[in-house]
């Protein structure tokens, strides 16, 4: 086979390959800030440690919906003893009726990193209906 | 000569790719355990929560009217935001949403004709009262469910207390289960149901497009200490509680009664009776 | 091997030129289908199953068809078949991919279609056909293979791909019975529940595969300098003919059973699909369609010299193929679901979205078929050249 052919082949794939880069060159966007709002902020802990929510919240998710699911497990008792509903939006113990706006929590993040959890397919935040 | 090198840089290659693609799916089974260091944490049901050994509905055929009826399919399509194909698409919300095709609706319970309901009770001599009663019909929640059966994912599975409950995280949409069930007692979501939904209720999801949903004895409202939304609005109509214990109201009410179920003799072993 | 495929006529091109375009219909018809949901199909709450389960239990029985040149040739060295048994192995494998495909897109959420293998349910026969699918696929994919490569350096196959080759045998009635299971083992269907789905699926399978693969062969000896043998395909027919008998056979003891026992819940499927029911009757036509078929194509084999006709065997084979796959397909599917478990009679017909889609696969089949084929065929002349 010839080199050009060889070459331009490569090329192509080097350009398509670093696509997102390129796409991307010289745009930032900003580091989000994903903001505490109401019972949030006062609280002082969540349901793990900050950094441990950070990291694992979506493994903790998995782990409560089939708590609740398929084990009708629906309190959450931390390290601390401190009990949660394991929901994401029903009732006042829930993740949003304690960070009560998730366009200003969830989504700050969410939306940075272009991921979109399929979650809110079905779960609603009450705030969003109306 | 060069044709055998490239081979085997092939094979090597594709031998490399099933190791990387394999790597997170091991690591991950290895740290699912100590993720987040909760080992003193743990989980439990909410307290006052309503329990049975094997949970079972009794309904009374003599007081259902079209009214109890309607109200019934009502409360529970409402609270558990099952979409009505006649509700009147908010065009501002959902453009450009297609028209419906309504042998594609979702439904938990509804009404139905003895004949329909009791398929294989059809009688040529009925007693008139009968032929024109609403019956209510739903998921039985059957001892031997074929549909948890059929389920290649135990997305449809059955609960200690008897409930048979559909996880929509994990239904894959083959619709085995809807083959499965005698009593078409499952809907598929053909579409996405939210255009659909007058008023949603945060307290519960909707479901997305592509699963398979059903009754769910109001698992959710059970929990809570509460009585499913059906038994709530009946009038009397029905009842919910434990069939395994003496005392309670359906067993009681079947102790009084004489009651039928629905295809008996495929024994899937339904716990819906109904009192004739 | 593979550089075979990319050395080819124009005829060759152009034939996968278009192939390619109906695939892309069928990929954009699908990405529609994807977005909005299974809505753009004709199934409804109560046919919850359509036209891509109906033509993946057609193809299931394609591709067990194949075993009926592998069990002449490997177990009783029948040597007529020696030719075309590669082209029975790469049949079952395009065939076998349109299943998988199949089942793909009748998926409501395709994007979990893994949780079969993370949560995997032991009671469920979905779980083992998918089991049995893939096996035999690999089976056929690595035999096959094998085998072509060792023609082509003119040495015997590796001595492991013989245990290979019997094991693909019990496979192939495997990945049929167990796809009949799909469907009989569920208690509230009358139509499906019965013990002779089984061996029926079977017989239809072994007289629709040699069937397709008849023609095939056809189109092998017109197009390639390859001869598969005239002999081969007239043991095929043969074969053809009394999987064919048993079949119609099979489904006589079913309505014997049927409307000699007289029991509602079995006779209410049959009467909708010969007799309509209650005023619907989109299936009758087809259904006597499909049994005028498959008697007519019984008679032009089981007639020596009607079936010793060179020219008349592939229109025999077409009316063969296209009576088993309406009973097989559009019967099984209509006949199981209607009327409902609730005796209401809602009916069935695909849509044009869904047939595009079914479309789409069955050339991106024909794609694989015709490559596999080639490379096949190449390597046959070139080995006799």
């Amino acid at each position: 086979m010839s080199k050009s052919a060889i070459f331009t082949g490569l090329v192509i794939f080097i350009i398509i390959a670093l696509f997102p880069f390129w796409i991307n060159f010289g745009k930032t966007a900003p580091v989000p800030e994903p903001e505490l709002v109401g019972k949030a902020k006062t609280a002082k802990k969540c349901v793990l440690d900050k950094m441990d929510m950070r990291a694992n919240h979506m493994s903790l998710l998995d782990e409560w919906r089939d708590s609740v699911v398929r084990d009708a497990n629906r309190i959450y008792t931390n390290t601390d003893g401190k009990e949660f509903a394991m929901s994401l939006s029903t009732g006042e113990n829930s993740c949003l009726g304690c960070h009560e706006d998730k366009s200003k929590f969830c989504d700050k993040c969410h939306n940075y990193a272009s991921v979109d959890p399929y979650c809110w397919e079905c779960h609603t935040e009450p705030k969003e209906i109306k | 000569m060069m044709k055998k090198s490239r081979r085997s840089f092939l094979k090597v290659a594709a031998v490399s790719a099933i190791g990387i693609g394999a790597a997170p799916a091991i690591s991950l089974s290895s740290s699912s355990t100590n993720s987040h260091g909760s080992s003193h944490a743990a989980k439990s049901p909410n307290k006052g929560a309503k329990t049975a050994k094997r949970w079972g509905m009794v309904i009374d055929t003599s007081k259902l009217t079209e009214e109890v009826v309607e109200h019934i399919v009502e409360a529970c399509h409402k609270a558990h935001n099952v979409p009505d194909f006649n509700h009147e698409v908010d065009e501002g919300k959902y453009p450009k949403t297609r028209p419906v095709n309504h042998k594609q609706e979702v439904k938990w319970i509804w009404e139905e004709h003895f004949h329909n309901a009791f398929p294989d009770k059809e009688d040529e001599f009925l007693a008139d009262k009968f032929k024109h009663l609403p019956f209510l019909v739903t998921c039985n929640h059957c001892i031997n469910a074929p549909c948890v059966k059929a389920c290649p994912t135990q997305a449809t599975f059955k609960r200690e207390d008897g409930i048979v409950l559909m996880d929509f995280h994990r239904c894959i949409g083959c619709r085995f289960c809807m083959a499965a069930c005698p009593f078409g007692a499952r809907s598929f979501n053909f579409r996405d149901p939210r255009p659909f939904i007058a008023e949603t209720n945060p307290d519960f999801p909707t479901r997305s497009k592509g699963v398979v949903e059903k009754c769910n004895l109001c698992a959710e409202r059970l929990a809570k200490g509460e009585q499913p939304y059906c038994v709530e609005v009946s009038k009397g109509a029905i009842v919910v509680g434990d069939l395994e214990d003496p005392e309670s109201e359906p067993r009681k009410l079947l102790d009084k009664n004489y009651a039928i179920r629905r295809k008996q003799a495929l024994g899937t072993e339904p716990s819906v009776y109904y009192i004739m | 091997m593979l550089e075979i495929a990319i050395k080819g006529s124009k005829k060759y091109w152009i034939w996968l030129a278009i192939l390619a375009v109906i695939m892309t219909a069928g990929v954009i018809a699908y990405i529609d289908q994807f977005l909005n949901g299974l809505m753009t199909t004709g199934m409804s709450r109560d046919v919850s199953w359509g036209f891509y389960i109906a033509n993946f239990t057609y193809l299931v029985g394609v591709a067990a068809g194949g075993v009926m040149v592998v069990i002449p040739f490997y177990l009783h060295d029948y040597e007529k078949f020696h030719r075309i048994t590669i082209l029975g192995e790469f049949l079952a494998v395009a065939a076998l991919v349109m299943c998988l495909l199949l089942i793909i897109v009748d998926l409501g959420q395709p994007i979990r279609a893994l949780n079969v293998m993370l949560y995997p349910s032991l009671k469920s026969i979905l779980f083992y056909d998918m089991l049995v699918l893939q096996g035999y696929l690999f089976l056929n994919i690595i035999i096959g293979w094998k085998v072509l490569e060792a023609e082509r350096n003119q040495v015997k196959p590796p001595a492991w791909t013989y245990p290979l080759i019997y094991l693909s045998i019990p496979f192939a009635i495997g990945i049929h019975t167990v796809t009949a299971y799909l469907y009989c083992g569920l208690p509230g269907r009358g139509f499906w529940l019965t013990a002779i789905l089984a061996p029926r699926f079977l017989a239809s399978a072994f007289a629709a595969g040699p069937a397709v693969l008849i023609l095939l062969c056809y189109v092998v000896k017109k197009f390639t300098k390859f001869d598969p043998g005239w002999e081969a395909m007239q043991t095929l027919s043969k074969i053809v003919c009394y999987a064919l008998i048993a079949n119609v056979f099979f489904f006589f003891c079913e309505i014997f059973v049927v409307y000699y026992s007289n029991i509602p819940g079995h006779i209410s499927h049959i009467d909708y699909l010969f007799f309509g029911l209650h005023g619907h009757n989109a299936m009758v036509p087809w259904m006597w369609t499909s049994l005028s078929l498959m008697f007519i194509g019984i008679t032009l084999l089981i007639v020596p010299w009607l079936r010793n006709n060179k020219f008349l065997l592939p229109f025999t084979c077409i009316m063969i193929i296209a009576g088993t796959w309406i009973d097989k397909s559009l019967g099984m599917i209509a006949g199981g679901f209607v009327p409902s478990p609730l005796h209401h009679v809602t009916e069935y017909a695909p849509t044009l979205k869904e047939g595009m889609i079914t479309l789409g696969i069955y050339a991106l089949g024909l794609i694989i078929l015709t490559v596999l084929y080639k490379l096949a065929t190449t390597v046959k002349e070139e080995v006799r050249g």
